[in-house]
């Protein structure tokens, strides 16, 4: 399975480790990546606050490099900020007409042209999922990782506002959760996993950035998370980096590492952890990683204590639960 | 003889008059259109003193046709024909052009406007002449009527007609009647109980001799028409000989298989495998759910069998049907309740005290699954604080785009009884209160001065994520307090989402069974929102309650009653007629193709087999004209719409186009004042 | 005094700058967003405050909020929204027009975005180092001690680019952006 990749700016270097732990899985996922030439910068969320032609613009330029890897019309972005930019312009130039005409206009400066459908754009977690698959992951996993509590933290931009026909729920998401199962990982629902890290926040108001960072490694250690796994860049950031700080600056003494998913389905699936770019995190994972390989037991649904007793009422059937 | 013909141009105020010229409109066709006798303006034609205008006409200048530009037929045909009818003249002798919503409504010029006011009146002049005397029939109308629904509607028609002494079929799909009002533990704003309200009417519906209780049946086929329908009854098999049972209920103590009865009890309590829905169900037979039954899933138990003492159950019991002729259907077949989990951030199904309004009112109700006790999912504890979250898949776009009427009240209710038995803090969560009827308004100050605290915000996530102090524990309503302006976290034990109210799951395929529609959102459709709403467009099925719209007990059993009048009028009346605008297939044309038989939109063409031909039943025909196109032979002909009266009026339109327009008389434009 | 119809005026230019808009006239107020909000309790208005504003026509007012400046594009108000205004796409307009007019009392955010998009308009990728360097010595000179050791980890694990890199096509990009400026100046 062949797709035209775009790393986005963080994959460079920020996030290495998630750009090389992708590389490395794909060979065994079977995922052939290729890279868009010379691709720029999509934005982020930071053009948008200036000026809107340009900021599609910069985004369409990309667009248009894809297109010339022949023969791919899907375009993985494994940045959720990234994937979302890369959608949102890709839907405006079909629906809305005088902003795609003065991008269009834009691009044509530089011999380059994009009409809106023309490529499927899909986050790397929406490939892993649906067309890698879990049983696939399942088969492949050769280190499960038993007896390790992970928390999926998908962030707000994978799954909203949600353009596309239901990849995920937009408030309550579970691919990430099933791909943790199917590695073995004992699943530690959090109810924060899809609320936002709070992107650049850290960096226009300290108590707002730290704050919103605080709700989601508290939640994650309220229960017992020994690990968390993100999907974006930014996220990681976010809350490995800036834990310390936030640390300092309540108070607080939270030890939470946080990788990259496609790290740890690089680890089940046997592979070093120095291949994955494991050992990058500003938080030490190595304690919490040190749990894979223990006893064997039954990988469960993590839930905050429930008495159950019989005159408990009856929970009413939850809708499509797989 | 060269007929008559009166013209009548209506000014309709100034919504014709304001850009068609109908002065000089009526000057020029009565100077220019061959036999016109008379042409009059008028401003309201449809008043009475317009149509005695066309009445002294008929009746001093001999009018043999009238034609009336005015507004669309669907507003007053009926009533221009009324007026020749009295008059004498035959009512099908008349014809209507459209001059406001054809001309006046969708113009922006006046003289434009005018003369194609003048190409109309022509044409309807020319069609008028070719037409005929047509004469309307009559169908008998069977006095049985079929109510389908047995909540408090269908219960309200049934009675109201059965009184009357006219006999009525009530089909109920569940084991007993009674419906959602039945699983209410009080209704608002009396605080009346219920089932003590209710049970009384369904007591009277169980013996009253002149209903015939069908339930635990669903219709399974209708065919017909107003006066005459034919309805396919399936009643399901009990898998109990109702001639047997005395209703001791000992099977159902001796049932050994528990289940979650997730219709009546809204999943929140228990019934056995063989079960009467709630202990005052009419009628009392129990009934085997087979998909539960030890006995049918695996062979074993027969615990009822071996204790009933009268020898009732029967296992081998196969569905039956039954074959009913009425003359009337009332369709009162209710509403189901939004499913809460498709709003995951209010956490129905995940967080263990989030509950449903059904949920809350089972529980509330003494006779349900905690006894009257409001209690927390551990079936144990009472809650100190209740959030009530308003608006719950309604009022939005991405679920229901309408109100559901009855939330903000029955949220009232539910926080008066959570104050009555548990003293709890109870917050209401809004985006308006809407309390419009009698007494309502008045129950809102009551529960203000319970101490109910309102809070005005669209809840935006229900969470047990604790951040702050006191939190820990408590499900988090997360809201803005727009009137406050500030957000807000409120900490409680228990949240109860008012979902909306929904058309039945399959209200689509019963609107097509009964040859009536849905509307966008899945409500029947009334024949008028404002003026008709018990009637549908299809003559003789009558719809009423909650599935022609979300409302309240005091409306669903006022349409009840509304449509229970609308059938004895048509009883009472005994015959119905049969309009004459239909298609009549000529015999001796007939080659017997049948090509029309399935193209006719309303079934009603059938095959003779015996003479060969194609046959169209008079009374379902709706003269839509769609097999008069179709004959290959030409062997169709449609009353009031010939191919005579149709060129005539092609030829009129086109008046100015062909010279001397076709009849002799010179067309003079310019000496007509504008 | 006549009011400005809701089609005109301010409420109609913050409409027609923003794809899907028009749902901003059928908003009652309901108050999801502002209840959604992570960041709402600090800014100085809810989103739906906000939009009570633009339908007061309050344009100051509303230019000179910080909040669109607090939102973070979580989408959580857009997904919930019972009449499906896109609310994020909206703040992002107010940003645009608070910068175009320079009404924002706050710059910590508009220079924040700048900078980020200065490097990016010269080198065609972000270049952290630079943005983090210049936007903290104009808006938070101490608080690069409070991240030092952050900034020490991320050099030592290899996670900081010293230099910018740059893309072939700049030359191309160059005229893309200018181009897409001078149309939306137009526009």
């Amino acid at each position: 399975m062949k797709y035209s990749y775009y790393p986005g700016c963080s994959l460079e270097k920020n996030a290495a480790s998630y750009h090389e732990s992708t590389m490395a899985i794909a060979g065994p996922l079977g995922l052939d990546f290729v890279e868009v030439e010379d691709w720029n910068c999509c934005g982020a969320t930071e053009y948008h606050a200036l000026n809107q032609t340009a900021a599609y613009a910069l985004i369409a330029r990309n667009l248009a490099q894809a297109t010339k890897n022949e023969g791919l019309d899907t375009l993985v972005a494994p940045c959720s900020a990234c994937y979302l930019n890369l959608r949102k312009c890709d839907k405006y130039m079909a629906t809305e007409p005088e902003l795609a005409g003065r991008v269009s206009q834009a691009l044509a400066e530089a011999g380059l042209s994009y009409k809106g459908g023309t490529l499927h754009v899909r986050h790397l977690l929406d490939i892993v999922y649906n067309d890698v698959g879990l049983e696939t992951l399942q088969a492949k996993t050769t280190r499960p990782l038993k007896g390790l509590r992970v928390a999926p933290y998908y962030g707000c931009m994978i799954v909203r506002p949600g353009f596309h026909n239901g990849d995920d729920d937009p408030e309550y998401p579970v691919t990430l959760d099933r791909i943790l199962t199917a590695l073995g990982a004992e699943l530690v629902d959090f109810p924060m996993k899809a609320h936002c890290c709070g992107g650049h926040m850290t960096q226009i108001s300290e108590a707002t950035g730290f704050e919103l960072i605080r709700r989601l490694i508290k939640s994650a250690d309220d229960y017992e998370a020994d690990l968390i796994v993100t999907i974006c860049p930014m996220c990681q950031l976010n809350l490995d980096g800036f834990q310390g700080a936030m640390n300092r600056h309540f108070g607080t003494s939270y030890h939470i590492p946080v990788l990259y998913f496609t790290q740890l389905i690089g680890l089940a699936l046997g592979l070093a952890p120095r291949d994955l770019g494991v050992g990058s995190e500003i938080v030490s994972a190595k304690e919490a990683l040190s749990k894979i390989g223990a006893e064997v037991e039954e990988a469960e649904v993590a839930t905050p204590r429930q008495r159950r007793d019989d005159k408990a009422l009856p929970m009413p059937g939850r809708r499509g639960e797989g | 003889m060269a007929e008559k013909v009166g013209v009548y141009i209506c000014h309709c105020g100034s919504n014709i008059a304001g850009m068609v010229d109908v002065e000089g409109l009526a000057r020029w066709a009565g100077a220019n259109l061959e036999d016109v006798t008379v042409a009059r303006d008028y401003k309201f034609m449809c008043s009475s003193l317009g149509q005695e205008l066309i009445e002294e006409d008929i009746k001093k200048e001999g009018l043999t046709r009238v034609v009336v530009g005015a507004c669309s037929p669907h507003l007053h045909e009926k009533t221009f024909r009324k007026a020749c009818a009295n008059a004498g003249l035959n009512p099908y002798l008349m014809q209507m052009a459209s001059l406001r919503e054809q001309i006046s409504w969708v113009s922006s010029d006046k003289d434009e406007a005018t003369e194609k006011a003048k190409a109309l009146i022509s044409g309807a002049v020319r069609r008028v002449i070719e037409q005929e005397e047509l004469f309307a029939s009559e169908a008998p109308v069977n006095p049985n009527t079929l109510v389908v629904g047995g909540g408090v509607t269908g219960i309200q028609a049934a009675l109201e007609l059965a009184d009357a002494g006219y006999h009525v079929y009530l089909v109920e799909r569940e084991p007993s009647i009674g419906g959602h009002m039945a699983q209410f533990d009080k209704t608002f704003p009396t605080l009346d109980c219920s089932a003590c309200i209710l049970t009384p009417k369904m007591s009277d519906v169980g013996q009253h001799e002149s209903i015939t209780l069908l339930s635990y049946a669903e219709v399974e086929e209708v065919t017909g028409y107003v006066g005459n329908f034919h309805a396919r009854i399936r009643k399901r098999a009990r898998s109990v000989k109702e001639a047997d049972c005395t209703g001791c209920g000992v099977c159902i103590e001796k049932c050994p298989k528990k289940v979650i009865d997730d219709v009546f009890e809204a999943g929140l309590g228990y019934r056995k495998a063989i079960y009467r829905p709630f202990p005052q169900a009419v009628p009392k037979y129990p009934v085997i759910d087979r998909e539960a039954c030890t006995y049918y899933l695996k062979g074993t138990c027969k615990a009822c069998e071996k204790f009933c003492p009268t020898n009732a159950i029967d296992f081998e019991q196969q569905d039956s049907f039954l074959d009913l002729d009425v003359g009337n259907v009332i369709l009162a077949t209710g509403f189901d309740m939004f499913d809460s989990t498709r709003l995951p951030q209010y956490g129905y199904g995940r967080l263990a005290n989030v509950f449903s309004n059904l949920e809350f009112e089972r529980m509330c109700n003494a006779a349900g699954p905690t006894d009257g006790k409001v209690v927390l999912r551990d079936g144990v504890t009472t809650p100190e604080s209740i959030a009530i979250v308003h608006c719950v898949g309604s009022r939005d776009k991405k679920h229901n785009p309408y109100c559901s009427a009855v939330c903000c009240m029955a949220a009232l209710k539910f926080g008066h009884l959570a104050i009555e038995k548990t003293g709890a803090q109870v917050y209401s969560f809004y985006i308006d209160m809407r309390t419009p009827h009698k007494n309502y308004e008045e129950f809102y100050d009551r529960l203000l001065a319970e101490g109910m605290q309102f809070v005005r915000g669209r809840v935006a996530e229900v969470t047990d994520a604790a951040r702050l102090p006191g939190e820990e524990g408590k499900l988090i309503v997360q809201s803005e307090d727009t009137l406050a302006g500030r957000q807000r976290r409120t900490p409680v034990d228990m949240v109860v989402l008012m979902g909306a109210l929904e058309p039945r799951h399959d209200a689509r395929e019963t609107a097509l069974k009964f040859g009536i529609s849905c509307s966008m959102n899945g409500w029947f459709t009334e024949r008028h929102p404002k003026l008709d709403p018990v009637a549908t467009m299809t003559d003789g099925v009558f719809i009423a309650g909650v599935c022609q719209g979300p409302k309240d007990i005091p409306d669903s059993v006022a349409q009840g009653a509304a449509a229970a009048a609308r059938v004895m009028a048509m009883i009472t009346k005994g015959t119905v007629l049969i309009e004459p605008v239909v298609a009549t297939i000529h015999e001796e044309n007939c080659s017997g193709c049948r090509i029309c038989n399935n193209l006719c939109p309303y079934n009603a063409i059938t095959f003779l087999e015996d003479k060969g031909v194609s046959y169209v039943n008079a009374a379902l025909c709706k003269g839509c004209g769609t097999c008069v196109a179709a004959c290959p032979a030409q062997a169709i002909s449609g009353a009031h719409f010939s191919n005579e009266q149709i060129f005539s009026e092609i030829e009129g339109l086109l008046y100015d186009a062909i010279s001397g327009n076709g009849a002799g008389h010179k067309v003079e434009p310019a000496g007509v004042p504008a | 005094m006549h009011e400005p119809s809701r089609r005109d005026g301010f409420q109609g230019e913050v409409i027609a700058a923003t794809p899907g808009g028009e749902s901003l006239l059928t908003c009652i107020q309901c108050g999801t967003c502002g209840g959604s909000c992570p960041s709402g309790a600090d800014m100085d208005h809810t989103p739906r405050q906000l939009f009570a504003m633009i339908n007061a026509g309050l344009r100051q007012d509303v230019l000179h909020s910080n909040t669109p400046w607090y939102c973070v594009s979580c989408y959580y108000c857009t997904v919930r929204c019972p009449k499906e205004i896109p609310i994020t796409e909206l703040m992002y307009t107010l940003k645009r027009m608070a910068v175009r007019e320079g009404a924002y009392d706050d710059s910590k955010a508009p220079d924040f975005s700048r900078t980020f998009i200065r490097w990016v308009e010269d080198y065609g990728r972000s270049f952290e180092l630079g943005l983090m360097g210049t936007h903290m010595i104009r808006h938070n000179p101490f608080g690069a001690f409070k991240i030092a050791d952050m900034g020490i980890g991320m050099i030592t694990k290899g996670r900081m680019a010293f230099s910018p890199t740059r893309i072939k096509g700049m030359d191309g990009l160059k005229r893309i952006l200018a181009k897409a400026k001078q149309l939306e100046a137009q526009a």
